[in-house]
């Protein structure tokens, strides 16, 4: 059984002009890291936080989310909260804004356990300073007493970390861990949640614009736009041979993590830009800025996702496009 | 230097600031009753005739005819010692005059304070929690009237209703024995604090509303965390701030304002002393109750100021870096 799994899940806010997740299908199974990529709006983070029933607020929600087998659509306030302080949690953007400023980092990592789980403050605080430890903060005991205002963007993504760790979680959500940090921080967060997830056997979903960090850590990648998942392969797979021109594009619009030899690698960018809340297409949506939308069918109809060989694709030219895409989109030099 | 000793030299700063701030209202305060229109003395021998000779003497035995300066320093000198002087009309110290009224007063708004802090932040806290609701729109509603009703309209409607038509509260005095006075207190209390229960109201409300809107709220909530732990101490606790500081700033200019509400209900206490005297001309009495309403805001303002670092830690921090 899938520790997380996405059925069909669709979420609409009323007044706008598409949903907000159309029919989102993913698992993540115990132990695997799967990466679900997009542009800012396509929809990664409601996916996200969808696992936890964090939907928005006055949203219609429709299809199935299952976390280690409940049911989170619908369910009720005991359920999710059995799911949130048990089963899964999850790391957010920016520890700035996630962790209460005006009060103590202890107080943030013991919350849950003194209040959910009833322990006493002795015991709570023993387990806090472990967990500071296991994400590698040099002085557990003074970092409780401390203020989040005291510690660095990176430290306080560790605690962050550690917070979530709390309730010893085998399911772990990060909506773009890193993106609020600085370059060298990134590396050392992302370094901490492989060794953790790798000690603990996580299954984790990593929410991520970046094609490049996905690759580097994760099993597999789903590409999302406009709401809608266009692409999933594994990686080895989703890197050597897009077949969704979206994901080509965003491969080509990438830095690569190393330059080969000779000339740098030029960035292609996606033209146009990412499909608003408040615009809808018939077709495919991706089809007003793909370079081999075919017109007539692309703007017509919705493709389905199907399976070509390990990937599924929702592309009409998944097909034919492969041979060409390998000419086209992706990066000189690769 | 140490964190307790940066604040310490705060808190002693501030101790030297609010001294000055006193001592410059003392002198406003004492010029502009000088410089005010009317002259004691005549005032002194009214319902007598007196002729030129006999208004000489009285400035004399007053002091009325010392130069401004003089006499400033006398009454400072006095204000120092506690002796504010003595009530022409009274013919009593002005310390005895204000200090037999002030407990009544300080009930009063002790019991307007109370109605703030519970009725006008539970109200808010409703408010925001219920934000586009019915029950929301209702209170915005009460809110608006409340903020837009003087006290003394707030007093005679109360006055009307619950005192004359209803009779279940006395509608004049002060009342004997503490239950009676509490119960005589009901409705001076809640003419005095309608507005200032609907500012805090409205602070309550979007001091909440812009901390419910906070990530760390979501990651709270996301963790399992009930809603109502989320609630006091991840959205009301950082809501504090404002709340902290307007109420008490609101309470601290009560005194003014009961002068209008005691008067209404016909209660004896500083509100209704001041308006007597500023009506008899008893210069020395309006002269002490002023100062002690700066006094009672200076005073207030210093203590916000020494909570808010336990409010909020950041400004602890800041304070010791400047």
């Amino acid at each position: 059984m899938a520790l997380l799994e996405y059925e069909n899940l669709s979420i609409a806010l009323p007044g706008m002009a598409r949903p907000v997740l159309d029919g989102i299908d993913l698992t993540v199974s115990a132990g695997e890291i799967v990466a679900l990529v997009g542009e800012s709006g396509s929809g990664k983070s409601v996916t996200a936080r969808s696992a936890l029933g964090l939907f928005p607020t006055g949203a219609d929600i429709d299809g199935h989310v299952r976390v280690d087998g409940t049911e989170v659509v619908g369910a009720g306030p005991a359920a999710l909260r059995s799911i949130r302080t048990g089963t899964a949690s999850m790391i957010f953007q920016d520890p700035r804004a996630g962790i209460n400023p005006v009060r103590r980092i202890g107080d943030f990592l013991t919350e849950s356990l003194r209040v959910s789980n009833g322990w006493d403050k002795g015991r709570a605080n023993a387990r806090a300073a472990e967990l500071l430890a296991a994400v590698g903060l040099p002085d557990p005991e003074r970092h409780l007493r401390q203020y989040p205002y005291e510690l660095s963007g990176g430290m306080l993504q560790r605690v962050m970390i550690a917070g979530a760790l709390t309730a010893g979680p085998r399911l772990l959500l990060c909506d773009e861990p890193t993106t609020a940090l600085d370059v060298s921080t990134q590396a050392e967060i992302m370094a901490v949640l492989g060794r953790l997830q790798r000690e603990r056997d996580l299954g984790m979903l990593l929410i991520t614009h970046d094609i490049e960090l996905a690759a580097a850590v994760c099993d597999r990648i789903y590409v999302m736009y406009a709401g809608r998942i266009v692409e999933s392969a594994p990686t080895a797979q989703l890197f050597g041979t897009p077949r969704h021109p979206y994901t080509a594009g965003l491969l080509g619009s990438s830095p690569p993590l190393r330059a080969p030899d000779g000339p740098p690698a030029r960035l292609v960018p996606i033209p146009g830009s990412p499909m608003g809340l408040l615009d809808s297409a018939p077709g495919c949506s991706f089809a007003a800025r793909c370079r081999s939308a075919r017109p007539g069918v692309c703007d017509r109809t919705v493709p389905r996702l199907e399976r070509h060989g390990e990937a599924l694709v929702a592309c009409h030219l998944a097909e034919e496009s492969l041979t060409s895409m390998d000419n086209t989109a992706t990066r000189e030099g690769s | 230097m140490s964190r307790t000793t940066t604040r310490a030299l705060g808190v002693l700063s501030r101790l030297a600031g609010m001294a000055a701030t006193l001592l410059v209202t003392s002198f406003l305060v004492f010029s502009s009753l000088y410089l005010a229109p009317g002259d004691p003395a005549s005032f002194l021998v009214r319902g007598r005739s007196a002729g030129p000779d006999e208004l000489a003497q009285i400035r004399h035995r007053y002091g009325f005819d010392e130069p401004f300066f003089v006499r400033y320093w006398d009454w400072l000198g006095g204000v120092l010692h506690g002796d504010f002087g003595r009530s022409y009309v009274f013919h009593q110290d002005v310390g005895s005059v204000i200090w037999s009224r002030l407990p009544s007063t300080l009930l009063l708004i002790a019991a307007s304070a109370l109605l703030i802090a519970v009725v006008g932040v539970a109200a808010g806290i409703v408010g925001a929690l219920r934000r586009g609701t019915r029950t929301d729109s209702m209170l915005m509603l009460l809110v608006t009237v409340g903020a837009a009703a003087p006290a003394f309209v707030a007093a005679l409607l109360l006055r009307s209703l619950f005192g004359v038509k209803l009779g279940w509260f006395p509608t004049i005095g002060n009342g004997t024995g503490v239950l009676d006075r509490l119960h005589h207190v009901v409705l001076p209390a809640i003419a005095l604090s309608v507005t200032f229960m609907a500012m805090v109201t409205r602070v309550t409300r979007s001091s909440m509303l812009e901390e419910l809107g906070r990530e760390h709220v979501e990651v709270a909530v996301s963790r399992g965390t009930p809603r109502w732990t989320v609630i006091r101490r991840h959205v009301l606790r950082n809501a504090l701030g404002p709340i902290v500081t307007v109420s008490a700033l609101l309470v601290s200019g009560m005194l003014v304002s009961t002068s209008i509400v005691e008067t209404a209900f016909g209660m004896s206490g500083v509100g209704s002393l001041l308006v007597t005297s500023v009506n008899q001309m008893d210069f020395q009495v309006v002269q002490a109750i002023v100062l002690l309403v700066v006094a009672a805001f200076v005073v207030v303002n210093f203590l916000v100021d020494l909570v808010h670092p336990l409010i909020d830690p950041r400004v602890a921090a800041a304070g010791s870096a400047r």
